[in-house]
């Protein structure tokens, strides 16, 4: 194993401006390789459907205007997209959220967002389901992503107030965000159980996390989204690289630590909102993505620009998998993305362990 | 000696003595507190049954329809829920003593989604129709996945995985079984309708062998637990103190594990996802007891049990004529009450 100091020689600061960053080549070479390999991956998923194509005819249908040209751009690169961004926004969630909860378990889901949102959902479904027959037409297409995100963006203001007093202490964030996720659990199972079977089925698909049918109108807010806030954690770095030390420490450090903290979850919860509203809340992939990542780079904190590329590629891969399987049967993205990403977790762990030993 | 050493060794026996007292009042007014949800677990019913009938169906039961209701529903729901609210509350201590994680839950070591797992698939491949079928697979599920944790742990390192792995192994298979389990529920409505209500947590109408089938799993469970007690107190000093003070580490885990395993793999194959329980119950008794793992895991064990049997009737009462899953009303009246408590005292800190 190399010493933290060998790998600090190996990383090249880059100053733009006041703000600098530390480049790690490893971390970089991780980050080109990933981003190579996603759209390797989209370009596969894109081949997938009603009319199969290769990889060519993909690329000629998205440059040309040929007959295939709508149904690339309309159905499949949206799909396509709302994968890999939505992956990046939960791994990116994800990240932020280890690092300010300072544990390695939590993910968005203690922010409440997660957990808002489903409840939301389900219950709209259970209730529309018994009603009319099943949410369709306008309420499946705006509707439910709205209630989604109205319902995670009033989960994570309810773990926040509850949490704040008189000042924010991250161990009080949690163990708050552990009780609030635990009534939206035991709710949304509670839920399940009242109507009738087959709107526990369609909620149980949306809870796993779904990329069937996404258009445009998904890509859109998740793409918003990423564009402000990947800038904006990047600047954060620092603070947030300070943040894995003691509350004493960071302040001592000279990190503004309430606002550092507070403006970082605020960017966590509006990430984790808009992908659960997009794609629903796709399992396993906050939580996974950043530990895969900070193995792969081999530093010590959730690297974020990784964990986000690890994210997409762990979703699209996924997304993938998920249609070609069992075709022409579609599981939802996110069973495929726990049966991948699990593995793949437990192997970098028995790895990482073998290097300790020798 | 000086005086002064003399009145220190005094006074310091005397404080020993006083906080053994308070410690023992505190395991006192648990018991009692377990008394009374007990006696209004018997007494209060989504069908009233007036006292006085009760105390005729505990001692002179006629068979009368009272008598009925009281013998047959209410005292196997009663003891299901001690033995799965004590199971869960130590198992959760001990979970979070081994890992040294607030966020870690019995349900942790994948026990939750191998005994899901398991009875989905009992029901779709072989079958299996009856309550008491399901449970068995349930058990076995949940104690092979919890192996199976333990032993992807164990891989690649020559100690004790370290706490971190071990929860992190135990998401990932969690994460992977729940996955898989959800594919087949999608696919098969029969089994979606039977997991559905066995997956919001319930201790009604499990019968009387339901307690029985569970109760040496449990039984077993407790003892360990205890045995592992001083063990996970020098642990929680570190694992290298630990081991300098004796104590052999991997025995020590083994045993906390396979304590785990047993408690809660039984108390969720029994009652379905409760393990909210495990999660809350040892920071409620953790600012009663203190650090000590030889008094937390008793206080958490009675008051995990009384917990569930006081939710578990005011779900009966507040839909009457119908009954709240405990499961539901667990959350909702717990996790207020936690948050309160999270909220007014600085929290104890693992």
């Amino acid at each position: 194993m190399t010493s933290p100091s060998e790998r600090l020689v190996n990383g090249r600061p880059l100053r733009i401006g006041s703000a600098s960053w530390l480049l790690r080549l490893r971390s970089a070479a991780v980050a080109l390789i990933l981003l190579a390999s996603v759209a390797a991956l989209m370009a596969l998923t894109m081949r997938i459907g009603d009319i199969p194509m290769s990889v060519p005819e993909v690329f000629q249908a998205i440059t040309g205007d040929g007959s295939n040209h709508f149904v690339v751009m309309e159905l499949r690169l949206p799909r396509a997209l709302t994968g890999a961004l939505v992956g990046a926004a939960l791994a990116l969630a994800g990240a932020i959220t280890q690092a300010v909860a300072r544990n390695p378990l939590a993910s968005p889901d203690i922010l409440g967002v997660t957990g808002g949102a489903s409840v939301t959902v389900v219950a709209i479904t259970m209730a529309a389901g018994a009603t009319t027959g099943g949410a369709s037409g306008p309420l499946a297409e705006v509707g439910i992503p709205l209630a989604a995100l109205v319902g995670g963006l009033v989960g994570a203001l309810t773990v926040y107030l509850l949490a704040w007093r008189r000042g924010m202490d991250g161990y009080r964030l949690v163990l708050v965000g552990i009780g609030v996720s635990a009534v939206c659990t035991n709710v949304k199972y509670w839920l399940l159980t009242v109507g009738d079977v087959n709107d526990t089925g369609k909620a149980m698909v949306w809870i796993t996390g779904s990329l069937n049918g996404r258009g445009w109108e998904h890509v859109v807010p998740v793409s918003l989204a990423l564009a402000v806030l990947i800038p904006l954690t990047l600047l954060g770095t620092r603070s947030l690289g300070a943040l894995r030390f003691g509350d004493d420490t960071v302040t001592g450090l000279g990190v503004r630590m309430n606002l550092a903290r507070g403006l970082m979850i605020l960017a966590a919860v509006l990430l984790a909102a808009t992908a659960t509203a997009s794609a629903g809340p796709i399992a396993f992939v906050a939580l996974a993505a950043p530990q895969i990542a900070l193995r792969l780079a081999g530093v010590a904190q959730p690297p974020l620009v990784v964990s986000a590329l690890v994210g997409a590629a762990l979703t699209t891969a996924a997304d993938l998998i998920s249609r070609t399987l069992f075709s022409p049967v579609e599981l939802p993205v996110g069973v495929v993305t726990a049966v991948l990403g699990a593995p793949y977790l437990i192997y970098l762990l028995i790895r990482v362990r073998r290097k300790a030993r020798s | 000696m000086s005086t002064a050493a003399i009145t220190r060794t005094a006074s310091s026996g005397r404080t020993i003595r006083a906080i053994h007292r308070h410690r023992l009042l505190v395991l006192a007014g648990l018991f009692a507190a377990l008394a009374v949800t007990v006696a209004l677990s018997v007494a209060i019913g989504a069908k009233p049954v007036p006292p006085a009938e009760v105390w005729h169906a505990l001692t002179t039961p006629t068979g009368t329809e009272s008598d009925i209701v009281v013998r047959s529903l209410r005292i196997p729901r009663t003891a299901i829920g001690i033995l799965a609210g004590i199971a869960l509350g130590v198992a959760g201590a001990l979970m979070q003593g081994h890992t040294r994680n607030p966020l870690a839950d019995p349900g942790l070591l994948g026990v939750t989604q191998g005994a899901g797992f398991a009875m989905v698939l009992s029901i779709m491949v072989l079958g299996v129709t009856s309550l008491y079928g399901y449970i068995w697979f349930g058990l076995a599920g949940a104690l092979l996945a919890s192996a199976g944790v333990f032993a992807l742990g164990m891989v690649g390192g020559r100690s004790s995985p370290t706490p971190v792995t071990l929860a992190l192994a135990g998401t990932a298979v969690s994460a992977f079984l729940y996955a898989l389990t959800s594919a087949l529920v999608l696919m098969d409505e029969q089994a979606l309708d039977v997991f559905r209500f066995w997956q919001s947590g319930s201790i009604a109408s499990r019968g009387p062998d339901v307690a029985w089938q569970v109760l040496p799993f449990i039984a077993v469970g407790l003892l360990l637990a205890l045995f592992n007690a001083p063990g996970l107190n020098a642990l929680s000093l570190g694992e290298d103190v630990a081991r300098a003070l004796g104590q052999n580490v991997t025995l020590t885990r083994a045993v906390g594990i396979a304590a785990i395993t047993l408690l809660s793999g039984a108390s969720v194959a029994a009652c379905g996802a409760l393990a909210f329980l495990g999660l809350v119950v040892p920071h409620l008794a953790r600012p009663l007891s203190g650090p000590d793992h030889r008094w937390l895991l008793p206080y958490s064990g009675l008051i995990g049990a009384a917990a569930l049997l006081l939710t578990d009737v005011i779900g009966r009462v507040v839909a009457r004529p119908g009954e709240l899953e405990v499961g539901v009303v667990l959350a909702l009246i717990g996790a207020p009450f936690f948050i309160a408590l999270v909220r007014r005292r600085k929290p104890v800190r693992l």
